[in-house]
């Protein structure tokens, strides 16, 4: 499985470290507030008139009236006023300083989520440049990346904890976040908003390289699929092209289009499967293919059943996709 | 006296909004399961009548339904998710959303190769002379089924609490659970 980071207080962008210094003074306040209100609750109490079994309690004090009401209460309503102006104005603050960071020659991406995993086209200037890609996110270190974000089906939410914060993606309208990751290293984001049964394995990886090996890896992604030359995954491509896999998922430079599942043009390069639910590997692939009910209850992946060399076949073929 | 028929009344209340919860139960039920394998069936096969396939063809036979679609008629789930797939293979390229297009109407009493749900089975299994592919073995039976039921739904065949009563996408038809039953007339040109 890939390590990656997954740290709401780890920051490693600019965008990441404002957010967490708003969350620092909101958790203050709240903090302040909720000593504040414990210490009256205590005071009250202490204050309250005692009894005993034997004589009844003393009720003269409630005759009387309190010394200084309105003074506590002009305090009280002054005080939580000026913590929330407060809040408010750091808010406002964090919010200008994420605009005004550059975002000069940034890397463009159009993400866009579906029950349950990530699609992640890479827009670029030219379009015979553009590639797509599913559920792996590689950026450049120290270069800003916008992204584009939008839904397929129901609202999702696209949280990056360690370099950016969290922004919804509803059906038919189009959000926009930018983050910029300035250490490389594998960074987790995760769905954020309940979308149905499989919400919670709903995960993607950002993966920042420096520039010249990220440069390397877009170089690869968009080339097509390599022609098969060994017996056993031309035998596989036949199978992926003739069974259901090619009703749903895309391998470009074949004869498998549909748009429907992940772009498997590279498969073999991506860490995980099934949006983070299992590690890559040629075993836990078979067991993917053969039954994903068992791994993502409730996937609408079906489960293809496949004479062992027929799935042996298949997966050595998908392996070659790199 | 009016105590005991008060909670008499409430009692009768109590047990039909127990009834009714049931009911609703297994209109939604969802399986969270592979289906069995469908291989394993011994059942007779059929050509295929289409060489349109997507991706690559195949030439080897279909099977023949087992039974008559039980248990995906009734299931909401099930119905639903058989509009999902017709949009997602694109189904409504010839059918458009029932109305038809390049292909038949769906959604009138007009079956060129019978209306059971065995039939369309079949129809989308084996494929149809003049342009219906075949999707035996493209697609999973569970899927073939789902599709089924739905295709059904369109003309208002199925109960108005299992058929699909919202789009996930734009529709410019009114819903299946809203549509007046056409009545299916097997064999009717």
């Amino acid at each position: 499985m890939m390590q990656a980071l997954h740290d709401v207080l780890a920051p490693f962008g600019p965008q990441a470290a404002h957010v967490r210094e708003l969350w620092l003074l909101t958790l203050a306040v709240c903090t302040v507030v909720f000593a504040a209100v414990l210490a009256a609750l205590l005071l009250a109490l202490l204050r309250a008139p005692r009894a005993n079994a034997q004589s009844s309690p003393d009720l003269s004090a409630l005759m009387r009236p309190e010394p200084g009401k309105r003074r506590s209460v002009i305090a009280a309503v002054a005080a939580s006023t000026l913590l929330l102006l407060a809040l408010i104005a750091a808010s406002i603050f964090t919010d200008r300083a994420l605009a005004r960071l550059s975002t000069e020659g940034a890397l463009r991406l159009d993400v866009t989520a579906h029950q349950w995993w990530w699609e992640v086209r890479y827009v670029e200037p030219n379009v015979a440049d553009s590639f797509v890609t599913a559920n792996e996110i590689h950026v450049p270190t120290g270069r800003p990346v916008i992204v584009t974000l939008k839904a397929d089906d129901v609202i999702h939410s696209f949280w990056l904890p360690s370099l950016a914060g969290k922004k919804d993606l509803l059906p038919g309208r189009t959000a926009t976040m930018h983050f910029r990751a300035d250490r490389d290293g594998i960074y987790r984001g995760q769905c954020a908003e309940f979308c149905g049964s499989q919400h919670a394995l709903m995960a993607f990886f950002v993966v920042a390289d420096p520039p010249e090996r990220y440069a390397a890896w877009a170089a690869a992604q968009r080339r097509t699929a390599s022609e098969p030359t060994s017996e056993q995954p031309v035998r596989g491509r036949e199978i992926f092209m003739r069974s259901s896999c090619a009703m749903c998922h895309a391998i470009d430079g074949t004869a498998a289009q549909a748009v429907r599942g992940p772009n498997l043009t590279h498969v073999a390069s991506r860490g995980t499967l099934a949006a983070g639910a299992l590690p890559n590997t040629p075993e836990d692939l078979k067991r993917w293919i053969a039954d994903p009910q068992q791994t993502k209850p409730g996937t609408y992946m079906p489960a293809t059943k496949l004479a062992p060399e027929e799935m042996d076949a298949l997966v050595g073929y998908l392996q070659t996709l790199r | 006296m009016m105590a005991t028929a008060g909670s008499a009344l409430r009692i009768a209340a109590l047990a039909l909004f127990a009834a009714l919860a049931l009911c609703a139960c297994e209109r939604e039920m969802r399986r969270f399961q592979t289906p069995p394998d469908n291989r394993s069936s011994p059942r007779p096969e059929t050509p295929r009548t289409s060489t349109l396939q997507p991706a690559e063809t195949r030439d080897d036979p279909v099977r023949m339904p087992a039974g008559n679609g039980e248990g995906y008629e009734g299931n909401a789930y099930n119905v639903a998710q058989g509009k999902r797939l017709y949009r997602w293979y694109n189904c409504g390229g010839c059918h458009a959303q029932g109305g038809g297009g390049m292909g038949p109407a769906l959604m009138d009493d007009q079956w060129r190769y019978g209306s059971e749900p065995a039939q369309i089975f079949s129809t989308i299994m084996q494929g149809r002379p003049n342009g219906m592919p075949s999707f035996g073995g493209h697609l999973s039976e569970d899927q073939v089924w789902q599709l089924t039921a739905y295709v059904r739904s369109m003309s208002g065949q199925l109960r108005k609490d299992v058929a699909p009563g919202r789009a996930d996408s734009l529709q410019a038809n009114e819903p299946e659970a809203a549509r007046d039953r056409e009545p299916a007339r097997p064999g009717a040109k």
